[in-house]
C-alpha cells in the first residue's frame, strides 16, 4: 500500500518537473505569437496582457507592405535554397571520390581536412571580407553562397554514408561502361538519400539562422535576409514589440516547421555536426 | 590492364573533387592563413584609401591588445558565459535527459522535440522575443514574478544582471542539444550494469553515481566541448539584445571582434583578437578532449 504511494508520488513529481520544463521551453514562442496578433500598442500597458482581445493580422500586413518583408523571405529562401542545392552536389561529389575513388594522398586529404574542422568563421570573416570585396562580390548574393557552397562536414558525412554502399552495384555499373559521373548520378546519389536529405536540412537551417556573414557581406537593405533585416529592425523600431514579434514569426516559423516534418533526419546528424561547431 | 584504369580513376578522383576542395581552399584555409598575416599589419580605414601606407607591425596589435581595458572586460566575460553557460547548460539537460530516461515516462519522442525546438530557431528571431521578455517593464519574466509577490528586476538595464540574463536565454536555447546526446549516451548503458549495482546493494544515488556518470563521462565531454565552443563565440545574443551594454556588462569577444573589424574597421587589431580567441578555443578543446580520453 504504502510502497504503491511512493510510485505515485515519483511519477507525479516527474511529469510535472518535465511539463514545468516544457511550459518553459515553449512560453517564448506561445507569448510571441500572442503579441505579434496585438494591436499596436497592446503589449506597452500595464499590466501586459497575455493574450490579444481582439486578435488581428495588422502587424503582418504592415510587415509585408510597408517593411518589404516579403523581399527578405524571398532573399532568405533564394539563399538558403540555392546553398543547399549547391552544397549538397559539392559535398556528395568528394564524398564519392573518397568513398569510392582509390587514389594516392586520400588519407593525407582527409586527415587535412579534418582540420579544417577546427577552423572558426571568425577567423576567416575579416580577410574573407577583404577578398570579396577586392571581386566586388560585397552585397551580393554570391558573396553569401560561394564561401558556404561546400562544407567540411558535409563532405565527411556523405563520404562516410557511401563508404557503406554495396561495392558490387557500382561494379556492376562500371562492367556495363557506365562513366563515373554516370555512376555517381545515377547510382550512388539514389541510394545516398536519406544522408542527402539530413545533410541537406542541416545546410538548409544553418544558412537559414545564419547570421554573422550575411551581416557582415550584405550591405543594403535590399539583399538582407531574414535575420539581418530582423536585427536591423529591431535597431529602429524598438518600440514596436508587436510588429518585432510579428518578424519574429515569420522568422521562426519556417525553419520549425520543416524540423518538425523531417526531425527525423536530421537529429542523427547532428551528433557528428557538433565537431564542426 | 591495371594501369589505365588506376590512371583514369584518379582522373576521374580530380573531377569530383576539385568543386569542393577548391571552395575549401580557398574560402577557409585561404582565409585563416591571410587573418595571421593580417594580425601582423596596421590595416585599418586608411588602407581602404590609401592601400600604399599598409605597415607591417610585428606583434604590435597583440602587444596592444594585452593593454586594452575593453579587451580584458570582454575576455572575462566570454569566460563567465562558457564557464556559468556551459555548467548550467549540461546541468539542466543531463537532468531532462534523466528525466525522460526513467522508465515510467510515456511520449520520450514528444518531450525530446518540445526540448529541442529552440535550438532549431534563428537565434536574432529568439534573441528579439527575449529581448522583450526581459522588458523591465513590459516584460512576460516581470509579470510572473509580479503574480509570485516578488519585486522587478531590470534584467537588461542593470549591469549586475544584464549578463546572467544573456546566459539564461543561451541556456534555454541550447540546452535541448546537450540533452539529445545525453539521452542517446544513457539508452548505450547495458541495463546489466544496474542489475549488478542492485545485486551488491547499490541505492538509486549509488548506482547515478557509480554507474551513470561514469559511463556518461565521454559524452558529457563531448557536449561540453560543443557548448563551451559555442559560448566563446557568443555575438547575436548581445549585439541583438543589449549591444554589449549597459556599461560593457555583456561585451564579448566575437562582439568586440565584429566592432574592431566592421564598425571602426580596425581590421589589423580584429584579427589579432580573432587569433587570441582562436587559440582559447584550441585550449578549451585540447582540455575537454583529453577529459574524454582519460581511461
Amino acid at each position: 500500500m504504502n510502497y504503491r504511494w511512493i510510485r505515485l508520488g515519483k511519477r507525479l513529481l516527474g511529469y510535472a518537473s518535465l511539463s514545468l520544463l516544457a511550459v518553459w521551453t515553449l512560453l517564448p514562442f506561445g507569448w510571441m505569437v500572442a503579441v505579434s496578433l496585438m494591436p499596436s500598442g497592446a503589449a506597452s500597458t500595464y499590466p501586459v496582457p497575455l493574450w490579444p482581445d481582439a486578435p488581428t493580422l495588422a502587424q503582418y500586413t504592415a510587415l509585408f507592405a510597408q517593411f518589404h518583408m516579403a523581399r527578405y523571405l524571398a532573399n532568405s529562401l533564394l539563399l538558403a535554397g540555392s546553398i543547399t542545392l549547391g552544397a549538397l552536389l559539392l559535398n556528395a561529389m568528394a564524398g564519392y571520390a573518397f568513398a569510392m575513388l582509390h587514389f594516392r594522398g586520400k588519407d593525407a586529404l582527409l586527415r587535412l581536412l579534418l582540420m579544417a574542422l577546427l577552423i572558426p568563421m571568425h577567423i576567416t570573416i575579416l580577410p574573407l571580407f577583404l577578398m570579396l570585396r577586392a571581386v566586388g562580390l560585397i552585397n551580393t548574393y554570391l558573396g553569401v553562397i560561394l564561401p558556404n557552397l561546400a562544407s567540411v562536414l558535409g563532405i565527411f558525412l556523405m563520404y562516410q554514408f557511401m563508404r557503406t554502399l554495396p561495392l558490387s552495384l557500382i561494379e556492376a555499373a562500371r562492367m556495363d561502361g557506365a562513366s563515373e559521373f554516370q555512376i555517381f548520378w545515377r547510382v550512388a546519389l539514389p541510394l545516398s538519400r536519406p544522408m542527402l536529405v539530413s545533410v541537406g536540412m542541416l545546410t538548409f537551417l544553418g544558412s537559414w539562422n545564419d547570421f554573422l556573414w550575411p551581416l557582415v557581406v550584405l550591405t543594403q537593405h535590399t539583399h538582407y535576409t531574414l535575420p539581418v533585416a530582423l536585427a536591423n529592425l529591431a535597431g529602429e523600431h524598438i518600440q514596436d514589440i508587436e510588429l518585432m514579434m510579428a518578424g519574429s514569426v515569420v522568422t521562426l516559423m519556417p525553419v520549425l516547421l520543416l524540423f518538425l516534418v523531417l526531425q527525423r533526419f536530421y537529429i542523427p546528424v547532428l551528433f557528428r555536426s557538433g565537431l564542426a561547431g | 590492364m591495371k594501369g589505365p584504369i588506376a590512371w583514369a580513376e584518379v582522373q576521374a578522383a580530380a573531377w569530383f573533387l576539385t568543386p569542393a576542395l577548391t571552395v575549401v581552399l580557398l574560402f577557409l584555409f585561404l582565409p585563416a592563413f591571410a587573418a595571421w598575416i593580417l594580425s601582423l599589419t596596421d590595416f585599418d580605414l586608411y588602407t581602404f584609401a590609401e592601400p600604399t601606407t599598409l605597415r607591417w607591425v610585428g606583434l604590435r596589435n597583440y602587444l596592444a591588445l594585452l593593454q586594452d581595458g575593453r579587451f580584458w572586460h570582454a575576455l572575462q566575460n566570454t569566460l563567465i558565459f562558457v564557464g556559468l553557460g556551459g555548467l548550467l547548460t549540461l546541468s539542466l539537460a543531463l537532468a531532462a535527459a534523466l528525466g525522460i530516461h526513467q522508465r515510467f515516462v510515456r511520449w520520450k519522442a514528444f518531450w525530446r522535440t518540445v526540448y529541442f525546438a529552440p535550438v532549431v530557431t534563428s537565434l536574432v528571431a529568439v534573441a528579439i522575443v527575449w529581448r522583450y521578455i526581459l522588458h523591465a517593464r513590459y516584460g512576460l519574466a516581470n509579470r510572473v514574478f509580479a503574480g509570485l509577490g516578488l519585486p522587478p528586476i531590470d534584467w537588461l538595464g542593470d549591469p549586475q544582471v544584464a549578463l546572467p540574463s544573456l546566459i539564461l536565454m543561451a541556456v534555454w536555447k541550447n540546452y535541448g542539444y546537450d540533452l539529445l546526446i545525453f539521452l542517446a549516451a544513457l539508452q548505450a548503458i547495458p541495463e546489466e550494469l544496474y542489475d549488478a549495482a542492485r545485486m551488491d546493494g547499490a541505492g538509486v544515488w549509488q548506482q547515478f553515481r557509480y554507474v551513470t556518470l561514469p559511463a556518461l563521462r565521454p559524452m558529457m565531454a563531448l557536449a561540453g566541448l560543443i557548448t563551451a565552443n559555442g559560448y566563446l563565440q557568443v555575438f547575436a545574443e548581445p549585439y541583438v539584445m543589449t549591444q554589449g551594454g549597459p556599461l560593457d556588462a555583456t561585451l564579448t569577444l566575437v562582439l568586440l571582434l565584429y566592432e574592431q573589424g566592421f564598425r571602426w574597421w580596425r581590421l589589423g587589431y580584429a584579427a589579432a583578437l580573432a587569433f587570441v580567441l582562436f587559440v582559447l578555443m584550441l585550449g578549451v578543446s585540447w582540455m575537454l578532449w583529453r577529459i574524454q580520453r582519460r581511461p
